[in-house]
């Protein structure tokens, strides 16, 4: 093993990066039970994970307004998978919230929240690409790391590829739409330590993207850690 | 009298003649072949440029694949039609409409004349280049098999309510997709709006004979089902006749004034051109 490699430098472009020192709180689970699984997901990495029914997933926004983008699928037939519109339209409403249900597209639900410290989480802004980057921001930011690389990678390692990726859930990001229709990222009103927690109501694999966005609000321009932990209630 | 005492068809000879004596037949929900033969022209547009005359049945569905620079025309024949749409790139149909995208990279929820329906990747699939309803959906998506067995008691594909995915699953299969190709579809013809709390308000149609011309930027895979908006009050499954028409056009230019708009709607129809130019089309 070559020692020298931890001081290994890269030519590779500097993407977003956490702000040393920047306050963070690790919080615990919002619902209590035996912890199955305690994990931090890194500053930009992927993350995925298999949620067994009844067990509740919560996710702590460790540094404040970082997005945890999040995409759900049945574990057992990943065809069925986490709808925005489906989960819109049953609870007649644009945001979600807590007993907010998260439906699959064919209706059925497949997680619900649980606990919710942020006012509003999104659903509707979907996840950040190289490509719509080129968009959204210029063609001078397509190198840059996005969500869709994240969901990309994470999902191959279950078999899934671009036709598995659909429109998804924004963990503690803000987009607010106005009466003229406006829609849009605005600063965040999560903060250090806040938490969602989502009970899975049937086995659901989930796939999260800790948002490397480096050109909007999404992450307070300040890419923070995730702390995701899985608790299987009434074992404690 | 029961249709068989009036009909011929004991021998193979006297049902062939039966069977063709049906073909100069008309309903109110069929293609029209060849399509510059259409009952129902679109006006100012030659007849010759036309591919692809059609009305939809209540509760039906279509599907095409359509040539870059391609106008469809969804018109709203009796105001209670409710267009759920998806489109793909024909060559590549991984890429297809994502609704967040068309959402947000716009800054601009609801649909109207000017939108552009954007791919994942970063690309103009078709824009809404004509639009005399404005009562359009972005968020609901369509309905499900589940949503309709509880809000009409049954979502059978041959039955009185058939689902929008179950019609749109249909139509999928007919271009080699299955279920997992079906992302979020956006709706025209019924709108709704979004109050300050989040909650929809119900805004319904526009009315009679209103049209939304879409303009293809890429070859499609087009899929349209007309089912009820999932959240149209009405208790029964009511929706109108779809017409649609196309007819060879050009796509866009990006110094059209809708492709040059804003930064963010430049650089996607450049991005269009780039990947059109690159494979020749």
């Amino acid at each position: 093993m070559n020692t020298t490699i931890e001081t290994a430098t890269s030519t590779v472009p500097v993407g977003a990066v956490h702000t040393p020192d920047s306050p963070l709180d690790w919080s615990e689970p919002l619902v209590a039970g035996t912890v199955l699984l305690d994990e931090v997901v890194a500053p930009n990495a992927p993350w995925s994970t298999t949620v067994a029914a009844g067990q509740v997933l919560t996710i702590v926004d460790v540094g404040g307004n970082q997005s945890a983008d999040c995409l759900i699928f049945d574990a057992a037939n990943a065809d069925e998978r986490y709808s925005v519109p489906d989960t819109l339209a049953w609870q007649g409403n644009a945001y979600v919230r807590e007993s907010t249900v998260l439906r699959s597209n064919l209706g059925r639900p497949l997680m619900t929240v649980v606990g919710n410290e942020v006012a509003r989480q999104d659903t509707i802004g979907g996840a950040c690409g190289k490509e719509s980057n080129t968009l959204r921001y210029g063609h001078h930011t397509a190198f840059q790391h996005g969500c869709r690389e994240n969901f990309l990678t994470e999902a191959a390692r279950h078999g899934l590829g671009a036709r598995d990726l659909v429109s998804n859930l924004n963990w503690f990001m803000n987009v607010p739409v106005e009466a003229d229709g406006s829609l849009g990222i605005v600063d965040g009103i999560s903060g250090p330590g806040k938490r969602v927690a989502v009970r899975a109501e049937r086995d659901v694999l989930v796939l999260v993207s800790n948002c490397p966005q480096m050109n909007n609000p999404c992450n307070d321009f300040n890419p923070t850690p995730l702390r995701m932990l899985v608790t299987a209630p009434g074992l404690a | 009298m029961s249709r068989a005492d009036t009909r011929d068809t004991a021998s193979i000879l006297a049902a062939r003649a039966d069977a063709r004596s049906q073909g100069d037949g008309v309903s109110d929900w069929m293609a029209y072949l060849p399509a510059a033969r259409t009952p129902y022209p679109p006006a100012g547009v030659d007849p010759q440029l036309l591919t692809w005359a059609e009305t939809v049945a209540p509760g039906g569905y279509t599907h095409k694949v359509v040539s870059r620079g391609t106008r469809i025309r969804l018109e709203d024949v009796a105001g209670d039609a409710c267009a759920h749409l998806l489109v793909f790139n024909a060559l590549e149909p991984w890429e297809r409409l994502n609704v967040a995208d068309t959402q947000k990279i716009p800054w601009q929820a609801y649909l109207g004349a000017g939108h552009p329906l954007l791919s994942g990747d970063g690309r103009v699939l078709a824009t809404v280049v004509a639009d005399t309803s404005g009562h359009h959906d972005a968020f609901c998506g369509t309905s499900t098999d589940l949503w309709n067995l509880e809000k009409y008691g049954d979502a059978a594909p041959h039955g009185p309510s058939p689902s929008g995915r179950a019609r749109l699953t249909l139509a999928a299969a007919k271009h080699g997709l299955g279920p997992g190709d079906l992302p979020p579809s956006v709706s025209f013809f019924q709108g709704l709006r979004v109050e300050v709390d989040g909650a929809f308000t119900w805004q319904g149609s526009a009315g009679p004979a209103t049209y939304v011309d879409l303009l293809a930027e890429l070859p499609l895979v087009v899929l349209v089902a007309n089912v009820p908006h999932p959240l149209d009050p009405r208790t029964d499954y009511v929706v109108g006749p779809l017409r649609v028409h196309a007819w060879r056009s050009s796509p866009s230019a990006p110094d059209d004034p809708h492709a040059d708009a804003t930064p963010e709607r430049r650089r996607a129809y450049l991005n269009t051109v780039d990947y059109a130019e690159a494979r020749g089309l």
